[in-house]
C-alpha cells in the first residue's frame, strides 16, 4: 500500500479534483439559475435558459453531494467541524437547494404565469445563495474559524452566524457569485442563439471582468490579513491529532508557499488570465473560447486558494495549534487506500458516461424547439 | 462540553422527521424505475406503442417524485456533520466510506442518466433509450444498497475497532461491513419493500382508471404489470423480512425480544407471542396469546437455539457496563500519555465493552465513580420501550399480508380474465395506495427506535453523538425544515394528484381519453 503521507498528499489533491469536478460543471448551471431572471424576459426565453441545463444539472450536482460524503470519508474531523460551526449557513444553503430539483421539475408543469414566475425566483435563489455562502465560507478559512477541542475530542465553536461575515468574506462570497454566474453566462452563450445567446453574452463580458477585479482586490487585502504556517509537526507519515503541532500566526503568511515555491504564482495567474480571457472570447463573439476561457478561471482561482491554504483545511482563530491540516484531519491508512482505489476506478467511468450524456444532448436550444417539444420540456 | 440534552432530543426529532419524510419517496424510486424497465422491454421486444406511453406516463409521476427523493436527501448527508458531529468524528473513518462509495457509484449513475430518460427519447434508439433507463433503476438500487450498509453498520458494527490515539472507530476490514449478515438482510428486505409500494401504486392507480372505464387498454396492462412484480415482491418481503436478521448484534437481540415481548428466556424452540399487552413497569405480558415453537424457528432458524429475554438482556448488559467502566479508566490513562503495558493489556481486554461504559457518562462525567444504582440505571436504559416496538411490528406484518392477499387476488382474477367485475378488489386497491407506507414507516420505526439508546449499537450512544450547538439553532433548523416540507409536499401532491387525474392524456398524444373523447382505448393499441 501506498505510504501514509503520500496518500495524505493525494487526498488534499483529491479533494480539490472533486470541487472543481462540482465549479467546472455544476458551477454553469449555478450561474444560469442566476442569470435566468435577466437573461429571459419572457417564458419561452427562460424556458430555453433551463432547458440548456435542465437535462444534465442532476448529474452535476452530484459532485458536490460526493464531495461531501468524501470530506466525511476522507477528512471526517473537517466534515464534522465545518458543518456544525457553519450550522446555520449550512441549514439555509440546504434550503436554497432545496428549491433546484422541484424547481426544474415542476415549473413547467403547470401553465400558470405566477407559478412559473414563483418558481424561476426558487431556481435564482437555488443558484445564486449557495455560489455566494460557499464563497464566504472559503474566505472564512482564511481569517480562521472561532473552534475548539476538549479532551475527547469532540468540537465545539464559540462565535454566532453573524459573525461569519466581514468585508473579506462578503468580498470572496461575491468573486464566488461573480466567477459561476461568469461561468454560465459562457456556457449559456454557447449552447443557445438570438437573444437568450447575446444576454448571455454581455453577462459573460461583464461578470469576467467583475471576477477579474474581485480576484485581484481580494489577493492585495489577503497580504494585509494574519496568514497561519506550520512551524512543526510530528511525524506527517504517523498517525497525527491536530494537537500535535506548532502554528505561527501573522501578516503575510498566506503567501509563505508562494514564496516559497514561486512557480505557484501561475496559479493566480490562469485565474486572473482565464477570467479576462472570457470576457475577450464573449467580446469578440468566439464562444468556445469564452467558456475555455471561465473554466481556466474557476481552475486558477480555486486551486489559487487551496495552494494559499496547504496544508490547513480549516484553521481555528481561537486556538490555531488545533487548526485542521491535510496531515491531521484525515482517515485512517486503510481507509484513505481504499477510497483512493475507489476514485481511481469510478471517477474516470463517471467522466465517461457524464461525457456521453452531453454528446447525445448537444446542440443549441432554441425558441423555436421549446415551442415545438413543449409537452416534453422542462 | 457535553451537549445539551434539549440538543440531543431535538436533534432525534429532527432526524427522524427528515429521514422518514425522505423515505415517503425512495420507496417509489426504487420501485417505479424496475417497472419502468418492465413496460420499456416490452415496448422493444414487440413495437407496442401502448407499452411506450406507460414507460412515459409513469415516467412523469417517476420524475415528479424522484425530485423530492433528491431534495429530502440532501438533508440527511448535512445533518451527519450539523447535527452528529461527534458521530461524525466517532465513526466517520468507516461510516463515510459506505457514503462516498454511494456517491460515485450510484448516485451519479442515477442523476446522470435520469435527464437522458425523461430528454433522450427523439435522440437515442429504442434500445439505447431502454440501457438508459436500466441504468438509472440500477443506481437508485445501488444507491439503497451502500445506504443500508452503513445503516447496516450502526446496528451491527463489525470490521471496525477503537483507536484510543485519535479517539474514533477506525475500519479493519472493508468486507466484513460489506458482507454484515444484518446489512445484507435490511437491504433486499429494503428493497422488496420499496417494491411493494411502487406496485401498489401502480395497482391503485390503474384500478381507479379501470373503475371509471378510462384508458382500460393502457390501464389494465399497468395493472397486470403491477399485480406480477407485486406478487413477487411481497412473498420477497415476507420471506425476506422474517426475523432472520435480529440473530446477531448486541441491538439486535434487544429488539428480537421488544418486538416478541419476551422477557424471559425460554427454553428452545421459544413460542411466539401473536397478541398480549406489554406491560414495561412489571416485565410481563398480559393477555399473552402464545403459539409454540414458531419464534424459535423463525428467529434462530433451529429448534434448539435460545432466544435471549429482555432480563437476562439487562444483566448481560451490566456485566458489560462493568467491564466498560475498566476500559475507560484505561482510556483516560492512555490519553494522558500512560502507555505503560499493563495499561494497554486493561484496555484492550475490555475494549469491546468501553460503549457500555459510555453510557455512565449520562450519569456521572468521570464514568468511575458510577454507583450500583447508577449501573443499574444505564442497564435499563439499554431496553427500549417494549410496546411501541410489539405494535408497530404487529402493523407491518399485520400489512404485509393484506398486500399478498391483493396481489393475489388480482394476480388470480387477471389469470382467469375475469378482472372488471371485481369491483370490490379495484376499490380495494385503490383504497390500499397509502398502506405500504405505513407498513415502511413502521417498519423503520422499529429498526432505529428499536436502535436506542445507541447511534452505534453497543459503540456510541445517541445522547454522545449530537454536536455542541445550542438548543436554538436546531429550532431553527426543525422549524424551517418542518416549513419548506410541508411547502413541498402539498406541492408535490398537487402535482401528482394533477397528472393522475390527466392520465395517459398527459402525453399529449392524442391517443387517450381526454383528447379523444372517448372512454375507453382500444385495447388492441400499436
Amino acid at each position: 500500500m501506498i505510504d501514509y503521507e503520500t496518500l495524505k498528499l493525494i487526498w488534499w489533491g483529491l479533494m480539490v479534483l472533486l470541487m472543481l469536478g462540482f465549479a467546472l460543471t455544476g458551477g454553469w448551471d449555478l450561474g444560469v439559475a442566476t442569470l435566468l431572471p435577466w437573461v429571459g424576459r419572457n417564458d419561452e426565453e427562460r424556458r430555453v435558459a433551463i432547458n440548456a441545463i435542465g437535462p444534465t444539472w442532476e448529474g452535476n450536482q452530484t459532485w458536490l453531494i460526493t464531495f461531501g460524503a468524501a470530506l466525511f470519508a476522507a477528512w471526517p474531523l473537517v466534515y464534522a467541524a465545518a458543518f456544525s460551526v457553519l450550522y446555520v449557513a449550512l441549514i439555509f444553503t440546504l434550503f436554497a437547494l432545496f428549491l433546484r430539483p422541484v424547481g426544474f421539475d415542476y415549473r413547467s408543469k403547470v401553465e400558470d404565469a405566477r407559478w412559473r414566475n414563483g418558481w424561476d425566483w426558487g431556481l435564482f435563489v437555488g443558484g445564486a445563495f449557495p455560489a455566494l455562502v460557499f464563497g464566504v465560507a472559503i474566505g472564512n478559512l482564511f481569517l480562521g474559524l472561532p473552534f475548539n477541542y476538549d479532551d475527547t475530542m469532540r468540537v465545539t465553536y464559540h462565535g454566532g452566524f453573524l459573525d461569519l461575515f466581514s468585508g473579506f468574506t462578503v468580498g470572496t462570497g461575491l468573486l464566488a457569485v461573480a466567477m459561476l454566474t461568469l461561468h454560465g453566462a459562457a456556457y449559456l452563450y454557447l449552447r443557445t442563439d438570438d437573444a437568450v445567446a447575446e444576454r448571455a453574452r454581455r453577462a459573460a463580458i461583464a461578470f469576467g471582468l467583475a471576477t477579474a477585479v474581485l480576484f485581484g482586490v481580494l489577493g492585495f487585502w489577503l497580504a494585509r490579513l494574519p496568514g497561519y504556517q506550520v512551524v512543526a509537526i510530528g511525524d506527517v507519515n504517523g498517525v497525527l491529532t491536530p494537537m500535535q503541532k506548532q502554528v505561527s500566526h501573522e501578516v503575510g503568511l498566506w503567501f509563505a508557499n508562494f514564496h516559497a515555491w514561486p512557480r505557484l504564482w501561475l496559479l493566480p495567474a490562469l485565474g486572473l488570465g482565464g477570467a479576462l480571457l472570457a470576457a475577450a472570447g464573449a467580446a469578440r463573439r468566439w464562444r468556445w473560447l469564452a467558456l475555455a476561457g471561465s473554466s481556466l478561471a474557476l481552475i486558477g482561482i480555486i486551486v489559487t486558494a487551496g495552494a494559499a491554504l496547504f496544508p490547513f483545511v480549516l484553521p481555528s482563530s481561537v486556538d490555531p495549534v488545533v487548526s485542521l491540516t491535510a496531515w491531521d484531519a484525515v482517515s485512517s491508512h486503510r481507509t484513505l487506500g481504499l477510497m483512493l482505489g475507489v476514485v481511481v476506478v469510478f471517477i474516470p467511468i463517471i467522466a465517461l458516461y457524464t461525457g456521453w450524456v452531453y454528446r447525445v444532448m448537444r446542440g443549441t436550444v432554441t425558441v423555436e424547439q421549446i415551442r415545438r417539444e413543449t409537452h416534453t420540456s422542462y | 462540553m457535553l451537549p445539551v440534552a434539549d440538543v440531543v432530543e431535538l436533534s432525534r426529532l429532527q432526524f427522524g422527521l427528515t429521514a422518514m419524510f425522505h423515505f415517503i419517496f425512495v420507496p417509489l424510486t426504487l420501485g417505479l424505475s424496475w417497472i419502468l424497465v418492465i413496460c420499456e422491454s416490452v415496448y422493444v421486444m414487440t413495437g407496442q406503442q401502448v407499452y411506450k406511453d406507460m414507460t412515459r406516463f409513469w415516467g412523469k409521476l417517476f420524475g415528479i417524485n424522484f425530485a423530492m427523493g433528491v431534495t429530502t436527501g440532501m438533508t440527511l448527508e448535512f445533518q451527519f456533520g450539523t447535527n452528529w458531529a461527534y458521530y461524525a468524528h466517532y465513526v466517520g473513518d468507516i461510516f463515510g466510506t459506505p457514503l462516498a462509495i454511494e456517491g460515485m457509484m450510484a448516485f451519479f449513475l442515477e442523476s446522470t442518466f435520469v435527464g437522458l430518460f425523461f430528454f433522450g427519447w427523439n435522440r437515442l434508439s429504442r434500445v439505447q433509450h431502454l440501457g438508459v433507463t436500466f441504468l438509472v433503476a440500477l443506481g437508485s438500487n445501488l444507491s439503497a444498497l451502500w445506504i443500508l450498509i452503513a445503516n447496516g453498520w450502526m446496528q451491527n458494527p463489525v470490521g471496525a475497532a477503537f483507536n484510543y490515539q485519535t479517539m474514533r472507530m477506525e475500519l479493519t476490514s472493508i468486507t466484513e461491513v460489506i458482507f454484515n449478515p444484518v446489512a445484507q438482510v435490511k437491504f433486499v428486505h429494503t428493497l422488496a419493500a420499496g417494491y411493494v409500494a411502487a406496485a401498489m401504486f401502480v395497482l391503485g392507480v390503474s384500478a381507479w382508471y379501470l373503475l371509471r372505464a378510462r384508458d382500460t387498454g393502457f390501464a389494465i396492462r399497468s395493472f397486470a404489470v403491477a399485480a406480477g412484480f407485486g406478487l413477487a415482491s411481497v412473498c420477497s418481503v415476507i420471506v425476506l423480512g422474517d426475523e432472520s436478521g435480529y440473530a446477531t448484534g448486541e441491538v439486535q437481540k434487544v429488539k428480537l425480544a421488544a418486538i416478541e415481548a419476551e422477557w424471559d428466556t425460554h427454553p428452545a424452540p421459544a413460542s411466539i407471542t401473536v397478541f398480549g399487552l406489554p406491560n414495561q413497569e412489571a416485565q410481563r405480558t398480559d393477555y399473552a396469546v402464545r403459539i409454540p415453537y414458531v419464534l424459535g424457528l423463525i428467529a434462530t432458524r433451529s429448534t434448539d437455539k435460545q432466544v435471549t429475554g429482555i432480563k437476562d438482556l439487562i444483566r448481560e448488559h451490566e456485566a458489560r457496563i462493568r467491564n466498560g467502566i475498566l476500559a475507560y479508566e484505561a482510556l483516560v490513562k492512555l490519553r494522558q500519555g500512560d502507555t505503560s503495558e499493563d495499561v494497554k493489556r486493561q484496555f484492550d481486554r475490555h475494549q469491546a465493552d468501553l460503549g457500555f461504559g459510555l453510557l455512565l457518562k449520562k450519569y456521572t462525567p468521570n464514568v468511575v465513580d458510577a454507583t450500583p444504582a447508577q449501573i443499574s440505571a444505564a442497564a435499563h436504559d439499554t431496553i427500549p420501550r417494549v410496546a411501541p416496538l410489539f405494535w408497530s411490528f404487529r402493523v407491518m406484518v399485520g400489512l404485509g399480508l393484506l398486500f399478498l392477499f391483493i396481489f393475489g387476488a388480482s394476480f388470480w382474477f387477471l389469470a382467469r380474465r375475469n378482472l372488471a367485475p371485481q369491483r370490490w378488489l379495484l376499490r380495494l386497491a385503490v383504497v390500499a395506495i397509502p398502506l405500504p407506507w405505513v407498513a415502511i414507516m413502521t417498519g423503520w420505526f422499529v429498526a432505529e427506535y428499536g436502535r436506542q439508546p445507541w447511534s452505534i449499537s453497543g459503540v456510541l450512544p445517541t445522547f454522545l453523538s449530537a454536536s455542541s450547538i445550542d438548543a436554538g439553532q436546531v429550532w431553527f433548523s426543525l422549524i424551517g425544515l418542518i416549513t419548506m416540507y410541508v411547502l413541498l409536499f402539498v406541492i408535490e401532491m398537487y402535482l401528482m394528484l394533477k397528472y393522475i387525474r390527466l392520465g395517459p392524456s398527459s402525453l399529449h398524444t392524442g391517443r387517450y381519453f381526454r383528447e379523444t373523447g372517448t372512454p375507453a382505448h382500444s385495447a388492441n393499441a400499436s
